[in-house]
């Protein structure tokens, strides 16, 4: 009864160490979260706020969009409207090929990723260069992010040098370039894979993109409606230097980002780092409010099925998700499996939902991934019910022709034996027989119980059987 | 006051004696204990599977049964949370009684009854096994998501047992992974996180686990077993009612 998740969990779990240490990883982001979430006495309220602004935004969402374009248009920014993935990568595709730009730099955005806009731009001829770090590593191995936050924390570093030296063609100069400035190290000494001296390549290469590109591209972590201000918080200010070199800047953001006013980005503002990193607040936090002098600044405002998650009763709530990845770090299914594991672009369980509003039919897979500890709801900053809607989701895969037809058996099999009391205690007598059962049928691969587990022996006789022969008696 | 006693049905088949030691400690405590013989199950399994349709005849079944006591008490944390918190949701269109006067057994002595005493002796190490629904859905103890004062009602009626010494694993609440039918669904990913959860409860140098929820027991046995582990598994109400 494998889902697609389950079997690419299995396959993960081949070597145990990775396991252990991306478990390891996560869960120290999760410990260094509580420690913030400690550390503040008005966390909970400040949870609570952060609720309470989302769903008004979120549910005043044609107002709030109305007074940003205004706003941001008072600030000279020129603001555009997309329905879709289509109409968004032909929307940024014509402002940069209004503008001759045959270079993107581009700071992170999962909004990008789920319209696929850098295939789309390089099929035309635009070439573009991802500067967080995590996201220019994936970029250059040609993998997906496995994270929302901490794209490449999977990878590891011997990876990353070899990656770096078969893609940078500078790569030896860059290295010599470290050690001239760091005349106290000896090559001789430091590793090859050392994460400095990498981080210190990728910088003088992150350097020449950001000074030969033609446009940059930022996402938005929030949209002050009432400043028309852009919000992006990075740690690396790669988001600034996409911004303070090419004379265009071009922001892509989700109509679920608004919010209303300064006193709101308070609360989000004091939220979003702690719960995401552990950090009491990003290095950078960027307010983009217009075009720098002689410069264009555009932002596309994009649905892209978001409007139709607002009309679903069931799931509408997710709109409020911030993507700080607190749920994923906490989520213990999310750590032992890695984002590689989940069809979709969003691990976790915010992933899980996510993916089952965009295609329920394509990513029923992530469902099974979920043992319902509810972790992540009492992590979640604007508090998404996010364990609840995995449940609604199970209760609608069946009606969808999703449904795990062995899950299925199981669970009409359970009901048919309950719902017949005299049939169930029948089944309480007969169950010891499964404890004379051969071990190659107890563990053969038709029993997943066995997969992992020694089998359990029933005893001589049940409560039900105990009670009947008075169980003041019972030793 | 008439209690309806509930025992889930993978502990009357497979722990008959935790229903037995929750009925014992329940009428040492002076009280009239009922027992309708012709329940079964809450519906959970089917439910956390997706098929809540199927769970639905036995919640009735269930707010049927037990409706006329005064309070419902079942040893199995995850179970009694399935008939408060999702029974009502199921039953909507009839509505049901049941479901607001199901409680665990921890949650019974140390909120309803609020024992301060108990007569029993267990003089072993014990890991406290914090079960998810316990912790999240019933509120046994904090959370340790939460910035709220710690908690913990499992360790508070322990700590009335003569002779114990108690102990929490690291990551007190993390998952073990069992998950009713997701431990068969994702075998892969339940197992390994029994393993870790294993682990952390054996590193703390217990002789026993103790918890208010038998299958998260059952599981981690299971596990233990399988890789020749020898530490015990012991629900918490068998500590409470040691010697009656």
């Amino acid at each position: 009864m494998s889902t697609e998740h389950s079997k690419k969990a299995l396959e993960y779990q081949a070597e145990p160490e990775v396991v252990t240490r991306h478990d390891r990883t996560f869960w120290n982001v999760r410990a260094k979260r509580d420690a913030m979430a400690q550390s503040l006495p008005e966390w909970e309220a400040l949870r609570d706020a952060a609720d309470r602004i989302k769903k008004h935004t979120e549910t005043h969402l044609d107002e709030y969009l109305l007074k940003f374009e205004e706003s941001a248009s008072r600030n000279g920014v020129h603001v555009h409207w997309a329905e879709d993935a289509e109409e968004y990568n032909r929307i940024v595709y014509d402002i940069l090929s209004a503008h001759n730009v045959r270079k993107v730099v581009k700071s992170k955005s999962m909004l990008t990723e789920e319209c696929h806009l850098n295939a789309n731009l390089e099929a035309r001829g635009i070439d573009v260069v991802e500067t967080d770090l995590g996201e220019r590593i994936l970029q250059l191995m040609k993998l997906a992010p496995s994270h929302i936050v901490m794209p490449a924390l999977h990878v590891h570093r011997e990876d990353i040098r070899d990656c770096f030296m078969s893609t940078i063609p500078e790569f030896g100069e860059f290295r010599q370039e470290y050690f001239r400035r760091n005349p106290q190290l000896s090559p001789s000494e430091v590793d090859s894979s050392d994460p400095t001296m990498l981080t210190f390549i990728a910088r003088l290469h992150l350097r020449e993109q950001f000074m030969t590109a033609g446009a940059g591209m930022t996402g938005a972590n929030f949209g002050i409606a009432s400043t028309g201000d852009v919000v992006v918080c990075t740690n690396e200010g790669n988001a600034d230097m996409s911004t303070a070199v090419p004379p265009l800047h071009i922001v892509s953001m989700g109509i679920e980002k608004l919010i209303p006013d300064y006193e709101a980005m308070g609360v989000f503002q004091r939220l979003l780092a702690r719960c995401g990193t552990g950090q009491q607040t990003t290095v950078y936090t960027s307010h983009f409010r217009g075009p720098k002098p002689g410069g264009e600044m555009h932002v596309v405002l994009v649905d892209n099925g978001r409007s139709s998650i607002l009309a679903d009763p069931g799931h509408w709530q997710t709109l409020k998700c911030m993507r700080c990845g607190a749920c994923m770090n906490t989520c213990p299914v999310y750590r032992r499996s890695a984002g590689y594991s989940y069809s979709y672009f969003i691990p976790g369980p915010i992933g899980i939902n996510l993916g089952m509003l965009k295609d329920s039919g394509r990513y029923s897979g992530n469902v099974s991934a979920c043992s319902l500890c509810m972790s992540c709801d009492d992590v979640c900053p604007v508090k998404v019910d996010l364990s609840s809607q995995i449940y609604r989701w199970r209760q609608q895969l069946d009606s969808i022709g999703r449904a795990n037809p062995a899950k299925k058996l199981m669970s009409y099999g359970m009901s048919f034996v309950f719902n017949r009391p005299k049939l169930y205690i029948g089944a309480l007598k007969a169950a010891r027989m499964v404890n004379a059962l051969p071990d190659c049928i107890v563990y053969s691969g038709m029993n997943a119980w066995g997969y992992g587990h020694r089998m359990m022996e029933f005893p001589k006789e049940s409560f039900h059987s105990l009670w009947k022969k008075g169980i003041d008696n019972v030793k | 006051m008439r209690i309806g006693l509930f025992v889930p049905c993978y502990v009357d088949a497979l722990f008959p004696e935790v229903g037995v030691a929750a009925y014992k400690l329940l009428k040492s405590l002076g009280l009239e204990v009922g027992y309708p013989e012709k329940q079964t199950c809450c519906g959970q399994p089917m439910g956390n599977a997706g098929f809540e349709t199927k769970a639905l005849p036995l919640a009735r079944k269930y707010d049927e049964l037990f409706s006329g006591y005064d309070y419902v008490v079942a040893p199995g944390a995850s179970c009694a949370a399935y008939v408060r918190h999702f029974h009502p949701e199921i039953m909507k269109e009839s509505g049901c009684t049941a479901a607001e006067k199901t409680t665990d057994i921890v949650e019974f002595l140390h909120d309803i009854l609020k024992i301060k005493s108990l007569p029993a002796v267990f003089p072993h190490k014990v890991s406290v096994h914090n079960s998810c629904h316990g912790v999240r859905e019933l509120g046994l103890s904090s959370p340790s998501e939460r910035n709220v004062p710690r908690f913990n009602k499992i360790i508070d009626l322990l700590k009335l047992v003569e002779g114990i010494e108690i102990v929490e694993p690291e990551r007190r609440d993390e998952c073990c992974g069992f998950g009713g039918m997701f431990s068969v669904e994702e075998p892969a990913v339940s197992t390994r996180m029994g393993q870790d959860k294993l682990r952390r409860h054996i590193g703390t140098g217990a002789e026993y686990v103790t918890g208010p929820d038998s299958s998260c027991l059952m599981h981690l046995e299971g596990i233990a077993r399988k890789g020749g582990e020898s530490i015990k598994f012991i629900h918490v109400v068998q500590i409470l009612a040691a010697g009656l």
